[in-house]
């Protein structure tokens, strides 16, 4: 079976000011239909440039330098800007932390969905609206009727982030990526969106990206997971596997260092030293100089993925169970 | 227990602007233009004892900076008082507050905003205890040296400047900034929640190294559930402006007795639990221009009655110290009384 989602190899690069950053590094992986993908990481990762960058929104001094990006088999890399704005809303969607990316704060929800909706296909703004109601009625979004007559600002928070995942879903993208996307809300008002994403995968059949911070968000929604460290996956593997038997060093320390696993009070494991900057990475492995597992190899050469069921980027990756 | 050094008592805290755009859209307003009262604190009560870290949850508009801002002394509230060994911490008159205290320090969830981009951090945290004569002059240097080094980081840091830190390191030195005017109190408002997961946990393990050897009394308001279960003695849990329960942090998070508190632990998503689906509080946050009657948490309640509509319920004894503001708790939700 096809993959909805594949990406291969994609490498980003940003040239500020003489020095190069590599944000997204050689990064690799598959989404099939009805799928959630977690994909983690401290700020500075490389997650919403992996984001941006299979959407095809990387502007100079960014750029994709490598890599492929297939959506239901067909490569979006080196389609014209043209193509690629047909795929986008279509084929693929993307929802933000901020919702107001999306939505224009001058046009009332229905007007704006409409619009959105008759880009792509031919019909009258009667069916465009009644396609927009379909649509927020499957984001949960109580009385649609009415929210379709509202202006942006006239909704909540959790309200906006519902209707922009609505925007998304207008055209039943194949793939569909989500950079923080309840980071921003309250606990109540995530918990209720991510209750209905989990029902829009398993009934759309579309094959979700979920980008964020939060290890716990992704290990209750995600079926598989990888980790990213300073531009690169370091870990990838089904959400029970990456949770319950970390192999890499890293995604060990992250989750050893959440409060909740360990008796109130107790000193918390934590990871020695800072995110690393981009532009300084040490030789080797990124992660070594916070690592309890380095050893001389670590210094000079990068780890090489170890692929047995789940994927490791790691010289001594912890045994497996 | 020992006699509470800190008394919130019946406080309210209340602001009065101009209605936005938006809130007159959406018709939360009447009266058009008139100015809108938003209740940020409702008749809240708590005393918190020599040496115990008080947690604050609740989601985003439920009053926890402003009782934050309250207990120190750059609010006055609008009714009741606070106390720090008997002295009220400010006073208002003409409209302007006046901070009494110094003992009241406040860290802050942005490492960054808070620290003086061109100051050096040395000057930063010198700045205070100099103004208020809390440290006499010729001590300042070396005692910001040993601050520095107790917070784990270099004495040699103090030349630096904040940008050459990273959000952890900026972190610590807020906590230095705030340790540097030996303070009886301290209020951390968000302050581990900007700060990555692997260096949440190093300023933690500080907090809390620094609470055993300094003895600290502190407020700790966060919306991070399982944070506050780790490093607070007592927990309060707030909703639109008013207390809805208070518990030692133990008891409270194995059993929640407010139905907000219990619908609140329900919606955390937890590591390893291997939940797939989640409990979801149904509804959204009411405004708290105009709470709804009653009990506030009625119209999202699943087990609300008449009187919730009509009574709001009062903070009742519920055994092993612990206070719940809930009918179900004081005679039930059937008849209004
Ligand atoms: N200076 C102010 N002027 C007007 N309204 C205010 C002011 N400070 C707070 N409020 C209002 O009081 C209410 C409580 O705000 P507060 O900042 O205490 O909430 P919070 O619990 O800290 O929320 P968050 O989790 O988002 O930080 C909100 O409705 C807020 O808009
Ligand atoms: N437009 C840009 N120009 C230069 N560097 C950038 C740009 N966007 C992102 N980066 C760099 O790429 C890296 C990854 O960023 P990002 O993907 O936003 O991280 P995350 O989403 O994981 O927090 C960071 O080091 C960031 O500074
Ligand atoms: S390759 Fe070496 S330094 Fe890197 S994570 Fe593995 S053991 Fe640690
Ligand atoms: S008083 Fe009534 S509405 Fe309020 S929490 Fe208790 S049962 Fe629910
Ligand atoms: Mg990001
Ligand atoms: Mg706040």
């Amino acid at each position: 079976m096809t993959a909805a989602l594949d990406v291969q190899g994609l490498t980003t690069r940003f040239a500020t000011r003489g020095d190069a950053v590599t944000a997204v590094n050689d990064v690799s992986f598959s989404v099939e239909k009805g799928r959630i993908l977690g994909l983690v990481g401290e700020s500075g990762s490389g997650k919403s440039v992996t984001g941006f960058s299979i959407m095809g929104l990387i502007d100079a001094p960014g750029e994709v330098s490598a890599g492929r990006v297939l959506v239901d088999g067909a490569d979006l890399r080196g389609l014209s800007d043209e193509d690629m704005r047909k795929m986008r809303g279509s084929k693929v969607a993307m929802v933000f932390q901020d919702p107001m990316m999306t939505l224009n704060p001058v046009l009332r929800v229905g007007d704006q969905m409409a619009m959105a909706v008759r880009v792509h296909r031919k019909m009258s703004k009667n069916a465009a609206l009644e396609e927009a109601r379909r649509a927020l009625d499957t984001v949960g979004i109580p009385s649609p009727e009415e929210r379709l007559r509202a202006y942006p600002h006239q909704l909540s928070g959790g309200m906006r982030q519902r209707v922009a995942i609505a925007m998304a879903l207008l055209h039943s993208p194949s793939v569909i990526i989500a950079d923080e996307a309840t980071t921003a809300l309250d606990v109540s008002i995530q918990g209720q969106i991510l209750a209905e994403v989990r029902e829009l995968a398993d009934e759309t059949g579309a094959a979700i990206v979920w980008i964020t911070h939060d290890l716990a968000v992704v290990s209750s929604l995600a079926d598989d997971i990888c980790v990213m460290y300073a531009g690169r996956i370091v870990e990838r593997g089904t959400a029970q596997q990456v949770i319950e038997h970390p192999r890499h060093p890293y995604t060990k320390g992250l989750l050893e260092s959440i409060p909740a696993l360990h008796a109130p009070g107790t000193p918390l494991p934590q990871i020695p030293g800072s995110t690393p900057q981009l532009s300084r990475l040490p030789q080797g492995c990124p992660f070594r100089p916070r690592c309890p597992r380095a050893s001389d190899i670590c210094t000079t050469v990068p780890p090489a993925d170890t692929v047995d069921g789940q994927t490791v980027l790691c010289h001594h990756p912890l045994e497996r169970p | 227990m020992t006699e509470p050094i800190l008394k919130i008592e019946n406080v309210s805290k209340r602001f009065t602007r101009m209605p936005g755009l938006a809130e007159r859209l959406v018709g939360k307003v009447v009266g058009g233009g008139k100015p809108v009262t938003v209740h940020a604190l409702s008749d809240v009560t708590l005393d918190v004892a020599q040496g115990e870290v008080l947690g604050i949850v609740g989601e985003s508009g439920c009053g926890k900076s402003s009782l934050g801002r309250v207990v120190a002394g750059i609010y006055a509230p609008s009714d009741g008082r606070v106390t720090l060994n008997g002295k009220p911490v400010a006073r208002e008159h003409g409209g302007n507050i006046d901070k009494l205290t110094t003992q009241v320090q406040m860290i802050h969830q942005d490492p960054f905003a808070s620290l003086n981009p061109r100051m050096k951090v040395g000057e930063t945290l010198a700045e205070g205890p100099r103004y208020h004569n809390i440290i006499p002059a010729r001590d300042v240097a070396a005692r910001m040296r040993s601050l520095l080094e107790q917070v784990g980081l270099e004495g040699a840091y103090a030349d630096r400047l904040p940008h050459q830190f990273s959000g952890g390191q900026r972190q610590r030195v807020a906590i230095a900034r705030a340790l540097a005017m030996e303070p009886e109190v301290l209020v951390l408002d968000e302050a581990v929640a900007s700060l990555d997961v692997s260096i949440q946990a190093q300023v933690l393990n500080l907090f809390m190294d620094l609470r055993r050897d300094l003895g600290l009394t502190a407020l700790f308001i966060s919306h991070d559930l399982s944070v506050v279960r780790h490093v607070c003695d007592r927990v309060a849990i707030m909703y639109l402006g008013r207390l809805v329960e208070l518990a030692p942090a133990e008891a409270l998070y194995a059993d929640p007795k407010h139905p907000y508190t219990a619908a609140l632990f329900a919606s955390v998503p937890t590591v390893g639990t291997g939940k797939r689906r989640f409990e979801t509080i149904k509804g959204e946050i009411p405004s708290p221009i105009n709470p709804p009657s009653g009990c506030a948490f009625h119209p999202r309640c699943p087990h609300a009655g008449p009187r919730c509509r009509v009574e709001a319920p009062r903070l009742t004894e519920a055994g092993q110290g612990r206070t719940v503001a809930c009918h179900l708790n004081d005679g039930g939700v059937e008849v209004a009384a």
